[in-house]
């Protein structure tokens, strides 16, 4: 009895290793999403091409659709935009929420890299982006076609993380809209 | 001479004061400030990790500094504003979160260690007593030995 107690820090230890190692591979950036399973939040805000064009959540049902939190200060969408670019010409309907930006960099940035969405929100003061609970850019949501977060993903896009985390379940969801 | 560098590191802080002061935030009541402060120190930036709102210059906790003041503005309670917040940020921006199955581990862990830990004390301080009373009778073992080795060499004599 004695001689297995004395095992015991032993035990512990093994326990608390594992425990921190498996700690190692989180990301502790990564906040849990609180919006996923819920509907898009309703908003009313300006097109991003046209400032008399008023664009609500109505606009974002009826497809299933990708929305991606995007700005012209923000480096890591530098690297997003032709992964975009690339998922807009596969057929993906690809929804812009230009946040926090300038309008006019935000337009000429279209311009020289290619516009991959069907409209883009103009969402100057970032009050939308609060409802969404966007911490930072670039962001990407997964909406089915009744207009419901199914997906969000912090951080860039690329072909592994599309892989990894979109592909599947965007098929899953245009099955179910058909 | 001597003071040269007090003088300057005064003119610094009174700089970074007057900074500060610039982003003074307006209330339409005074109370309301008292409740401000307290959430904004409670609240936890998202992008930042260990800051709290109050602290970080980020612009998501400038922006949810405002939201929090726009909030209080429209007489919200406390609870609605972090409710507000949580249904879109997760527990997370909270520095004190409810006691739930995400949770339960992060408030129950402490009261579990401390109880190890009593445990523990409790059975050593246990075992350091039963050895004093047995070091007490070897002590009186060998004090009658020693009594009885003396008087057989009493005897030998």
């Amino acid at each position: 009895m004695n001689r297995i107690a004395l095992f015991l820090p032993l035990a512990l230890f093994v326990v608390l290793t594992v425990v921190l190692l498996l700690g190692l591979d989180k990301d502790p950036t990564e906040l849990p999403s609180a919006l996923v399973g819920e509907p898009f939040p309703v908003f009313s805000l300006p097109a991003l091409h046209d400032a008399n064009q008023i664009l609500d959540e109505q606009d974002l049902l009826g497809d299933v659709v990708l929305v991606n939190i995007w700005a012209t200060w923000c480096f890591a969408c530098r690297i997003e935009h032709a992964m975009l670019n690339q998922l807009e010409e596969q057929g993906v309907k690809v929804i812009g929420l230009n946040y926090k930006d300038n309008r006019e960099a935000a337009i000429d940035w279209l311009k020289k890299r290619g516009d991959p969405y069907t409209f883009s929100i103009f969402d100057e003061r970032g009050r939308l982006g609060i409802d969404l609970g966007v911490y930072g850019a670039p962001e990407t949501y997964l909406l089915d076609a009744g207009g419901t977060i199914r997906h969000r993903r912090v951080g860039v896009v690329d072909d592994r993380v599309w892989n990894n985390e979109f592909r599947d379940l965007y098929a899953q969801l245009m099955d179910e809209k058909r | 001479m001597m003071l040269r560098l007090p003088i300057g590191l005064a003119l610094v802080l009174a700089a970074t004061v007057l900074l500060g002061s610039e982003n003074l935030v307006q209330f339409s009541d005074e109370s309301l400030r008292i409740r401000y402060q307290a959430l904004i120190t409670e609240l936890r930036c998202p992008k930042c990790q260990n800051q709290n709102l109050a602290d970080s210059n980020s612009p998501i906790s400038q922006d949810l500094r405002e939201e929090v003041q726009r909030m209080l503005e429209q007489q919200m309670t406390d609870v609605e504003i972090k409710y507000h917040l949580t249904s879109r940020y997760s527990e997370f921006i909270l520095y004190r979160p409810d006691v739930n199955k995400t949770t339960y581990l992060l408030w129950g862990s402490p009261v579990v260690i401390l109880l190890i830990g009593l445990i523990v004390a409790l059975r050593l301080n246990r075992r350091n007593t039963v050895q004093v009373v047995s070091s007490g009778k070897t002590q009186i073992d060998n004090e009658s030995r020693l009594a009885e080795l003396l008087e057989s060499g009493e005897d030998e004599k």
